[in-house]
C-alpha cells in the first residue's frame, strides 16, 4: 500500500539533510544516518497520511471497476436518501451518490496534483533563482510574489476563471499560476541558506558552473521541503477546485467533488433535508485533505527539529518535593 | 532617534509597498480585461449576427477601436474621478453597489474574523502549554478536521441542520414589523448567526494551529528556561513570557491569510445568500457583469492592501526591531 506513492517524497531519499539531528547525535558516522524517509516514516501521523493517500489513489485507478452503479443514468429516485441499495442515497438526479462520489475522485485528484505540480514548478524556478543568484534577480523576483501574495487569490482566480470561460482546464491553470508564491519563499529562504554553506562554496570555487551547483548540490536539498510543499498545495488546489466549482466557475458536466457540491446546493438540497447530497463528497474532500495535511506535516516536522523541544512540557521538569517537607512548594525557594 | 528615524524608514517603505501593491492590481485589473485571450471586451463586440455597423459601434462606445496605451490612459482618468462604471445588472454605478455592499459585508466578517482569532489563539495557547496531553491532541485533531472541510460544505450542512431554527437567507426580515433599532439589531443578528459560526469554523482551526506552533517555538527558547529556573509560575511563564512573544507571527498569519477570509466570506455569502461584496462578486460572474467584476476586484484588493498595512504596523509598535 505505501509503496504506491512513495515516488512522492522519493527526491527526499538522495536529500538527506545534514541538519537533522539524527545525523548529529551520537550514533554519528558508525552507522548511516537514517534517510529523510525513514525520519519521516517515524511519525504515526505521515503512514496514516500516506494510507489515506494511496487509499485514495487506488479508488481514483479503479473507479470504473468499484461504481456499484452508472453515474450517467438515473437509477433510483431523486434525492432518494440512502437505502441498503443504494448506500449513501441519490443526487437531484436519481443518480447512485456513491458511484458519483468514487469518479469525482478521478478529476479531483487529478486537478489537485497537476495544479500543485504547477505550482510547484514555478516555485521552485522563481525560488531558487531568487536566493542563488540574489541581487537584483531576488528582489525582482521577491518583489512580484510580495505583490502577488497580498492580492485576494480566489478573487484573482474568479476573474479569470470568469473572464476565460468555465473550463477543467481554466481552473488547473488559475490555481496553478496563483499558488506558486509561497512554495517560492520557502524554498528562497532555504536556497539562501545553502548557498552560504562551505560545500556550496567550494563546488564554486572549484569552477563548477551555476547550472550543476543547483543541479547537483542545491536540488537534492531541497527534496523534502518540495515534497512538503507539494503534498500541502495538493490540498489547496483540491480547496480552490471546489470553491470554483461551486461558484460555477468549473466545467459543470465533469463530475467533481466540487460540481457535486455545487449541483446538491443548487438543487435546493439545503430545502429538501438532503443532507446524503453533500456529506458524501465533503466527507471525500476532507478525508484526502486530512491524509495530505498529516503526511505534508509530518515532512515539515522533521525538517523543523527545534519544534521538538519545549522547556515547558508536561513530561519533563517536574521538579520533585523534597521528602521530608512535602507541603514545601521548592519552586518558590529563593537564593539570598 | 536612531529608533525613531528607523522606524519612519519603515512606514514609509510599507505605505510605499501598499501603494505599488494597489498600483500592480490596478494594471493587472486592465489587462485582465482587455489584454488576455479571450477577455471581457472582445466578447462584448462579438454579438451573435452583428452586422459590421453593430460591431463597430459597439468598439466605439466601449473604446476599443483606440490603441492600448490610449484605453489605459482613459481607465486610469476613470478610476481617478472614482467612475468605476456602470453595473450591467442594475444600472447603477458600480461605485455605489461597491459601497452598499461593503458595508454589509463588513459586520459579518469583522464578527466571525475576531471569533476565529479568539477562539483560535485560546485554544492554540492551551494546546501548546499541555502539549501532549488529551486536551493538546483533541483540540489539534478537531482544528485539524474543521481545516480539512471545503467552507461550502460546513456552510451547507450547518445550513441543513439549523434551516428551520434560524433565519437562513439575506440579511433582514423583509416582512419584518418592528422597525425600531433594537427590533432592526435582533433581526439582523439572528441572520448573521449562521453565516459568523461557518466563517469562524472554517477559520479558527488555522489559527489554532499557527498559535500552537508559535507558542511551542517560544517555548522552546533559552529565556523560558531561564525562567522556569528562577521560579517564575508556569502560568506567568505562559501568559508574559510566551504568550507576548508567540502573537506577533499570529498578527503576520491574520495579515497572510486575509486571502482565506475573503474567500471564506464569498463562499458563506452565496450559501446564506447575504447581500456583500462576495455575492455581488459571484452575481456579477453568473451574469457576466464585467464592470461589477472588475470593480469588486480592484476594491478587495484595496481593502485587504489597507488591511495589511494595518496589520504591519500593528506589528512595528509590538515590536519595533523589525526593519524589514
Amino acid at each position: 500500500m505505501s509503496g504506491n506513492p512513495a515516488p512522492l517524497i522519493d527526491p527526499a531519499a538522495a536529500g538527506l539533510s545534514p541538519d537533522t539531528p539524527s545525523s548529529l547525535d551520537k550514533e554519528g558516522a558508525a552507522t548511516a544516518p537514517p534517510s529523510a524517509i525513514a525520519t519521516v516514516l517515524h511519525d504515526p501521523g505521515a503512514v496514516i497520511g500516506l494510507v489515506i493517500i494511496a487509499f485514495y489513489a487506488l479508488v481514483a485507478l479503479f473507479a470504473p471497476l468499484i461504481e456499484p452503479y452508472s453515474t450517467v443514468e438515473a437509477t433510483c429516485g431523486v434525492f432518494q436518501p440512502p437505502s441498503a441499495a443504494h448506500w449513501l442515497g441519490c443526487d437531484d438526479g436519481g443518480i447512485d451518490m456513491l458511484s458519483l462520489v468514487i469518479r469525482g475522485s478521478r478529476i479531483s485528484m487529478l486537478v489537485g496534483l497537476s495544479a500543485s505540480l504547477i505550482a510547484i514548478g514555478i516555485g521552485t524556478v522563481v525560488g531558487v533563482a531568487a536566493g542563488y543568484f540574489g541581487g537584483w534577480v531576488d528582489m525582482v523576483l521577491m518583489r512580484i510574489t510580495d505583490y502577488l501574495i497580498v492580492i485576494p487569490q480566489m478573487v484573482l482566480m474568479i476573474v479569470v476563471a470568469a473572464v476565460w470561460g468555465p473550463s477543467l482546464t481554466h481552473v488547473v491553470i488559475v490555481i496553478g499560476v496563483l499558488m506558486w508564491t509561497s512554495p517560492a519563499r520557502l524554498i528562497r529562504a532555504q536556497v539562501k541558506g545553502l548557498r552560504g554553506r562551505v560545500f556550496v562554496r567550494r563546488a564554486e570555487a572549484l569552477g563548477a558552473s551555476h547550472v550543476s551547483i543547483i543541479r547537483r548540490h542545491i536540488l537534492p536539498q531541497l527534496g523534502p521541503l518540495l515534497a512538503a510543499n507539494a503534498v500541502l498545495a495538493v490540498t489547496l488546489a483540491i480547496f480552490n477546485e471546489t470553491a470554483l466549482a461551486f461558484l460555477g466557475l468549473s466545467d459543470s458536466t465533469a463530475i467533481t467533488w466540487g460540481t457535486i457540491l455545487e449541483h446538491a446546493f443548487n438543487r435546493a438540497a439545503a430545502s429538501a433535508g438532503a443532507w446524503w447530497a453533500v456529506v458524501p463528497a465533503g466527507l471525500a474532500v476532507g478525508g484526502i485533505v486530512m491524509g495530505c495535511y498529516m503526511l505534508g506535516r509530518a515532512i515539515e516536522d522533521s525538517l523543523n527539529p527545534r519544534l521538538r523541544i519545549s522547556y515547558l512540557s508536561l513530561r519533563h521538569w517536574q521538579m520533585r518535593t523534597p521528602p521530608h517537607r512535602p507541603e514545601a512548594a521548592p519552586r518558590r525557594g529563593r537564593e539570598a | 532617534m536612531g529608533g525613531a528615524l528607523f522606524g519612519a524608514a519603515y512606514l514609509v517603505k510599507r505605505i510605499g509597498f501598499a501603494v505599488v501593491t494597489v498600483a500592480v492590481a490596478t494594471v493587472l485589473n486592465f489587462l485582465l480585461f482587455r489584454v488576455l485571450p479571450g477577455s471581457a471586451v472582445t466578447r462584448i463586440s462579438r454579438v451573435p449576427n452583428a452586422s459590421a455597423e453593430l460591431k463597430h459601434a459597439l468598439e466605439v462606445e466601449f473604446g476599443l477601436d483606440q490603441p492600448l496605451t490610449i484605453q489605459f490612459w482613459r481607465y486610469l482618468v476613470q478610476l481617478a474621478h472614482g467612475n468605476l462604471g456602470v453595473s450591467y445588472s442594475n444600472r447603477l454605478p458600480v461605485t455605489d453597489n461597491l459601497i452598499e455592499a461593503f458595508a454589509n459585508t463588513l459586520p459579518m466578517v469583522a464578527t466571525g474574523t475576531v471569533l476565529a482569532i479568539l477562539i483560535g489563539s485560546a485554544l492554540g495557547v492551551v494546546a501548546a502549554a499541555r502539549r501532549g496531553g488529551w486536551f493538546d491532541h483533541l483540540s489539534t485533531n478537531i482544528a485539524v478536521l474543521l481545516y480539512a472541510f471545503p467552507t461550502q460544505f460546513l456552510g451547507v450542512m450547518i445550513l441543513i441542520a439549523f434551516a428551520g431554527v434560524l433565519p437562513s437567507a439575506g440579511m433582514a426580515d423583509p416582512f419584518r414589523m418592528d422597525d425600531s433599532l433594537w427590533g432592526t439589531v435582533t433581526d439582523v443578528g439572528l441572520h448573521m448567526i449562521m453565516p459568523v459560526a461557518t466563517l469562524t469554523l472554517t477559520l479558527f482551526a488555522e489559527n489554532t494551529l499557527i498559535v500552537r506552533s508559535a507558542m511551542l517555538e517560544t517555548l522552546g527558547e533559552d529565556y523560558i528556561l531561564t525562567a522556569r529556573a528562577k521560579g517564575v509560575p508556569r502560568r506567568r511563564i505562559i501568559v508574559s513570557h510566551a504568550l507576548r512573544n508567540a502573537m506577533l507571527p499570529v498578527i503576520t498569519m491574520t495579515a497572510l491569510s486575509l486571502s482565506s477570509i475573503v474567500s471564506g466570506s464569498i463562499l458563506v455569502e452565496v450559501i446564506f445568500s447575504w447581500p456583500g461584496i462576495g455575492r455581488m462578486l459571484y452575481e456579477a460572474v453568473l451574469q457576466r457583469d464585467y464592470p461589477m467584476l472588475q470593480g469588486g476586484f480592484l476594491a478587495i484588493t484595496i481593502a485587504v492592501t489597507a488591511c495589511n498595512l494595518i496589520a504591519d504596523l500593528t506589528y512595528f509598535r509590538l515590536d519595533p526591531r523589525v526593519t524589514a
